[in-house]
């Protein structure tokens, strides 16, 4: 998985969680809280489908690693990749 | 965590906090039950057939309605964390409706879904407080939505602002038969929810009732794998070690569950574990719904939707003296939602709410009781008619009544489960959710959150906060 596709399949989950928002100009490299109405409890939502729909664990202790666009595609592609050549 | 759990959490009482946190933690994979001792879901929302004809429990409106893309209210947030499409709710707005204050009626202030109205009706009405009005505004727009800390006192609050006690009064007159626990006060926390859920936000309804709600939520619940047990009461908590280590059913069998979530109140949850009730005093309600053969309008009552009356100099919220205070209270036509052309409720309806004394009500003999609530019936509609249009014949209402049913607080204490018929449960709330059992937290009336919406809102942030753990700040 690209960097690129990772992204995408956050925006898909944001997608999924956040009907009502608009996300086609979101900025890769600025928090996403900053650009879009997101909560604690919207990221929680956000851990929770990359878990369900892709296997990918995130620990509490990185939940920061998901701020923006960008550090969420440094943070998980490895780990998709990672499941990938596992299975 | 605990190797002999059924459940990883068991929720008692199937209300909407008790659902909105069951389909949470089902979604995150919980195993998680619902235990109900009542065979119908609602709760203090509940719903009721008869004579063929269904009623709502407590929904006069849902309140904290906001249209589509308007972001960053409760509404949107419980959509959100319920992943229910806004169209599912099937939510009218309102069509207007007033204060109307004065022996008869004739100090009015209407409010709509558009806040400018209440605006310009406090600015003509009441020109020197228009200032103090926009303070208050500010005040609750920059509160958070879970309203804040406990404890300081609404009307203090107000008076720093407004200089009127009549306007005092009738902005808080509304707010306080929504969802005061409070004698004569609010809670600053709950002020800033219930104007934000009233006046900022406004009133809409589905035009089925409150079963439209219910019906998402059981499907949403039973979709995310959810389970649910109904005529099946949960009779005692059982403590061990500072934790509820298991829950007795009424039936004598035992649960084991992590984690509890308790919607019931916190006096009604401290007896299932043995302790006294607090003595609390809280506050009942008695309500009257005449079924009409015509729309309200079509009986020469306008559109209204709700009006909030009160014929005395004050405005007096307290646990009446007698068996209902009959002073002031709420008058509600769900006939009157933008349902939209050519959709409506076939038949007119008649709601009038006042405050009530449980005691004298739950005392009675079975004969006693039943002359009092017809009695009070006549009375009550009496005293809400003052503050609508007069209808001619005289007798037009009586006319027009094709059913009638009402309320005590001993109806609302039979079927809800709540001590004295309490519909806002206790006067002081804990907005935290915690108990002194470690895995024990209450959701629900008696965490803080009121309303249609307050109430799902309150089950989505404790199962967050204590389950699911949201973190506090998070990127």
């Amino acid at each position: 998985m690209t960097n690129e596709e990772c992204k995408k399949a956050v925006l898909d989950i944001i997608a999924d969680i956040a009907p009502d928002e608009d996300l086609s100009n979101v900025k890769p490299d600025v928090r996403l809280r900053d650009q879009l109405q997101l909560d604690s409890m919207d990221f929680l939502d956000i851990v929770m489908e990359l878990r369900k729909r892709h296997g990918i664990e995130v620990p509490e202790a990185d939940y920061t690693r998901l701020a923006s666009l960008d550090s969420c595609a440094e943070y998980l592609t490895p780990k998709f990749n990672a499941l990938a050549a596992k299975s | 965590m605990n190797s002999g759990a059924q459940y990883d959490v068991a929720i008692i009482g199937a209300g909407l906090s008790g659902l909105a946190a069951g389909i949470r933690l089902a979604h995150f994979g919980k195993r998680v039950c619902i235990f109900e001792r009542h065979n119908a879901v609602g709760g203090l929302n509940g719903f009721y057939s008869l004579g063929g004809r269904k009623y709502d429990v407590g929904l006069h409106a849902v309140t904290n309605f906001v249209p589509s893309g308007v972001k960053g209210t409760p509404l949107g947030k419980i959509l959100r964390q319920l992943r229910i499409d806004r169209d599912e709710f099937a939510l009218c707005p309102q069509k207007g409706s007033r204060v109307a204050f004065g022996p008869d009626g004739g100090r009015v202030l209407r409010f709509t879904n558009d806040f400018a109205l209440l605006e310009s009706e406090v600015a003509s009405h009441f020109p020197r407080e228009a200032a103090g009005f926009q303070r208050i505004a500010r005040f609750v727009r920059e509160s958070p939505l879970s309203g804040g800390p406990a404890g300081a006192s609404a009307r203090a609050f107000v008076r720093e602002s407004i200089s009127d006690p009549l306007l005092e009064d009738m902005l808080l007159c509304p707010l306080m038969f929504y969802g005061s626990a409070r004698e004569d006060d609010m809670d600053l926390g709950q002020f800033a929810i219930m104007f934000r859920a009233l006046y900022l936000e406004g009133f809409a309804r589905p035009l089925e009732g409150v079963r439209v709600m219910m019906r998402v939520l059981l499907e949403k619940y039973r979709e995310a794998g959810g389970e649910r047990r109904m005529k099946c009461g949960v009779r005692s908590i059982v403590v061990r070690d500072g934790r509820a280590a298991a829950l007795v059913l009424d039936s004598g069998e035992e649960i084991v569950a992590s984690q509890v979530l308790s919607s019931i109140g916190i006096t009604e949850t401290g007896a299932l574990m043995g302790r006294p009730p607090s003595g609390a005093r809280t506050l009942g309600y008695v309500e009257t719904i005449s079924v009409l053969d015509r729309q309200p309008a079509e009986l020469g009552w306008g559109d209204d939707t709700i009006v909030f009356f009160n014929d005395s100099d004050r405005f007096t919220y307290r646990d009446p003296v007698g068996q209902v205070d009959p002073r002031s209270g709420i008058i509600c036509f769900p006939n009157n939602f933008e349902y939209g052309p050519g959709r409506g409720l076939a038949e007119g309806f008649f709601r009038v709410t006042c405050l009530a004394n449980y005691e004298s009500w739950a005392g009675l003999p079975e004969d006693g009781y039943r002359d009092c609530k017809a009695r009070w019936f006549g009375a009550i509609q009496e005293s809400a008619k003052r503050f609508l249009p007069r209808l001619s014949p005289e007798d037009a209402l009586a006319r027009a009544t094709v059913a009638t049913d009402m309320f005590t607080p001993t109806t609302v204490e039979k079927f809800t489960g709540h001590f004295r018929g309490a519909i806002y449960g206790a006067p002081d709330k804990n907005p935290g959710g915690t108990t002194l059992l470690s895995n024990l937290y209450l959701c629900g009336t008696d965490q803080g959150m009121l309303g249609i919406v307050g109430s799902m809102l309150s089950g989505i942030s404790m199962a967050n906060q204590h389950i699911l753990r949201a973190p506090v700040a998070v990127a």
